[in-house]
């Protein structure tokens, strides 16, 4: 955990005062709504469909036990009793008053959390692997980079008033699990030949109406040159970026424009003449940082203790969460454990406040009281015990967060949709509840193996349906919802955008659709081995959209 | 992005203006009689895209109480006035769904 110091909880103290005063302003009519709207949005809140969304930042998706307890206070006393994890790491509460907010905002800071820029076109959370500091293949915890670059670019004034919106991720493992190709900037930490730590700069990636896969413009960037270089592809944008045309402004927009070529020569320049100023990172700043993350005190343990042994041979159903939803930690005697927020039947990513305060309390007896959030909507306890396991598991499945599920067809990542959303044209929430019935049978799920549906109510893709294995995407015709398909997309090292399999289908036969993707998948697969997505690779929509069609 | 209040304004029935409320967010019409009201049976109702927009230009002249007002259809084919597509359906009922908390725990 990052522990804030007076400075950051003095930050938040003014930021929360001066917003109790401009929603004073603009109930008493002081500010016009034109005047109000980009001040809220700096604050993370929007007005929806039903009413004001607040988005809070959850940076590169850490949480410690009293944060997490906050949002479910959060939930009960403002809200209607739960929240959203987004892709994006971030919490989403969707029936908050506006008069209620700058009370929402003093009690969110009490444990260090806010929505400052979480909207609006600054730079966004700093987002990375769910699995940061525990992961097995990382090279080093990613989550001090992201802090370093969080510093950096709140409240930058030159960062404020960019273009667009700019989200950017980091991973240090060798399996991407935070989708850095699909952002705006991702950083990928690894060692060069002579075995340091540096970055892999990728830039241009993004979803929305124009998606991208990123380009790398610097293989390697050593730690020191981390903010100027950012920084430089910032100023970059910045200059060239397109304000003119809202579907335009994006980076990756300018860097597929100029080509990823010359736009790293842009920033190469721009670089070369701040690389060596008061930008350039020392070891000493990184060991500050560093300073401020507690990381926790881990017992000497064994791989498989006894206790887990026992429970795995005698409870088949622990056995199979087992298998699913828990994965090796760096430290023997330890797991990492994924807590599926897609029970059958349930929105994607929403927990209730009670939920919430069962799984902060778990971690506290469990895994050292931290909590992360992963753009998969689902959470992560990432110290536990082995020999805890069982324990845990039972408490787990007793609140329904233990669905054995990861990774598999049910954890669907889905955005809010037309349910909540002012933007969406079609729901993307109950298309995801059908799909969770239609495959509730765990057996076939894990036959099935490893499938990302991803759904996205609008062109804007906060549902990453171009990245899903199968992505699916709402849009409206004629006053009514459908939908188009794609297949074979994928948002890890391999990141590639899905391809079209045929003509958008109507709202009621989009369950029926996918089950025919799966069963031709089933169909065609070499082996059971084979992935879904490598199957698609493989073969190309072709057979899948003579299957799927063929019966229609 | 195809927020209402960003679609060009065109009118083939019956519409109302809807807005949100400032301090809560929650959905509102412009009244017959002036005003907001949460009850969608009591909201003003014109046929043509004239008044549309002038019903538009009154509702937006009191910003204090509502927030970013449009024109949504409505349907008052059997008597009653109902949202005229599910965009509204759903701004006047809620999601389609149970809410986390309530059906499922």
């Amino acid at each position: 955990m990052y522990v804030y110091d007076n400075f950051d909880r003095t930050l938040l103290a003014e930021r929360v005062s001066e917003f109790r005063d401009q929603v004073g302003r603009r109930l008493s009519g002081a500010l016009t709504e034109d005047e109000f709207k980009p001040l809220r949005l700096m604050n993370g809140v929007y007005l929806q469909l039903h009413a004001y969304m607040l988005r809070v930042a959850i940076p590169y998706g850490t949480l410690s036990s009293a944060q997490l307890r906050t949002l479910a206070h959060i939930a009960r006393r403002y809200d209607r009793g739960y929240g959203h994890f987004t892709t994006r790491q971030n919490m989403q509460f969707n029936w908050i008053k506006l008069s209620d907010l700058p009370d929402v905002m003093a009690d969110l800071a009490e444990t260090g959390l806010h929505g400052m820029q979480t909207s609006g076109n600054c730079v966004r959370n700093v987002t990375t692997d769910q699995w940061a500091a525990v992961a097995p293949d990382e090279v080093e915890d990613p989550r001090i980079y992201a802090e370093i670059l969080r510093q950096h670019c709140t409240m930058h004034p030159e960062f404020t008033f960019l273009p667009r919106k700019f989200k950017i991720a980091v991973t240090a493992a060798k399996h991407d699990r935070a989708a850095i190709r699909v952002h705006d900037i991702g950083l990928r930490m690894h060692k060069n030949g002579a075995g340091e730590v540096g970055f892999e700069v990728v830039v241009g990636g993004g979803l929305g109406r124009t998606p991208f896969v990123a380009k790398t413009v610097k293989p390697f960037l050593h730690k020191r040159d981390l903010l100027s270089y950012i920084e430089a592809i910032l100023r970059v944008y910045n200059q060239y970026g397109r304000r003119d045309n809202i579907y335009k402004a994006r980076i990756k927009i300018l860097v597929h424009e100029l080509g990823a070529e010359k736009f790293a020569s842009e920033v190469e320049t721009e670089w070369q003449s701040i690389k060596d100023g008061p930008l350039a990172i020392g070891p000493e700043l990184i060991a500050d940082v560093a300073s401020h993350f507690k990381y926790p005190t881990y017992e000497r343990l064994a791989n498989e203790p006894i206790e887990l042994q026992r429970a795995r041979s005698i409870k088949p159903q622990f056995g199979r969460w087992f298998r699913n939803s828990v994965s090796p930690h760096k430290q023997p005697g330890y797991s990492i454990v994924t807590l599926s927020l897609k029970p059958e039947g349930a929105p994607p990513g929403d927990a209730t406040a009670e939920q919430m305060d069962a799984i902060a309390d778990l971690a506290d007896r469990y895994s050292f009281g931290e909590i992360r959030v992963g753009h998969e909507q689902n959470l992560v306890l990432p110290h536990v015990p082995q020999r805890d396991l069982p324990a845990l598991w039972e408490a787990l499945d007793a609140i329904g967060v233990a669905t054995p599920n990861v990774g598999l067809v049910t954890d669907i990542i889905a955005c809010p949709g037309l349910d909540y959303c002012s933007l969406a044209n079609t729901r993307s929430i109950p298309v995801a509840q059908e799909l969770t019935r239609r495959f509730k049978s765990l057996d076939a799920q894990h036959s099935i193996g490893r499938l990302h549906v991803n759904i996205s109510g609008c062109i804007n893709a906060c549902g990453h349906h171009h990245v899903g294995h199968i992505g699916i995407l709402g849009v409206e015709k004629n006053g009514e919802e459908f939908y188009q398909i794609t297949l074979g997309g994928r948002a890890d090292e391999q990141a590639e955008l899905g391809a079209l399999m045929g003509p958008a289908v109507p709202y009621n036969e989009v369950a029926d659709v996918i089950e025919d993707v799966v069963a031709a998948y089933v169909e065609l697969r070499e082996r059971p081995e084979e992935l879904f997505v490598d199957t698609v690779k493989r073969l190309g929509v072709e057979p899948f959209k003579d299957r799927v069609y063929a019966a229609r | 992005m195809t927020a209402p209040t960003q679609q060009k304004l065109k009118v083939h029935g019956p519409v109302v203006v809807t807005a949100n409320r400032l301090r809560d967010g929650a959905v509102v019409y412009r009244a017959a009689l002036g005003g907001w009201t949460t009850d969608l049976e009591a909201s003003a109702i014109v046929h043509s895209a004239e008044d549309a927009k002038k019903l538009l230009a009154a509702a937006s002249e009191e910003g204090l109480d509502a927030v970013g007002p449009y024109v949504a259809p409505v349907d008052t084919a059997g008597g009653r006035v109902m949202p005229g597509n599910l965009r509204e359906q759903i701004r006047v009922a809620g999601p389609t769904f149970d809410l986390p908390g309530t059906a499922i725990r």
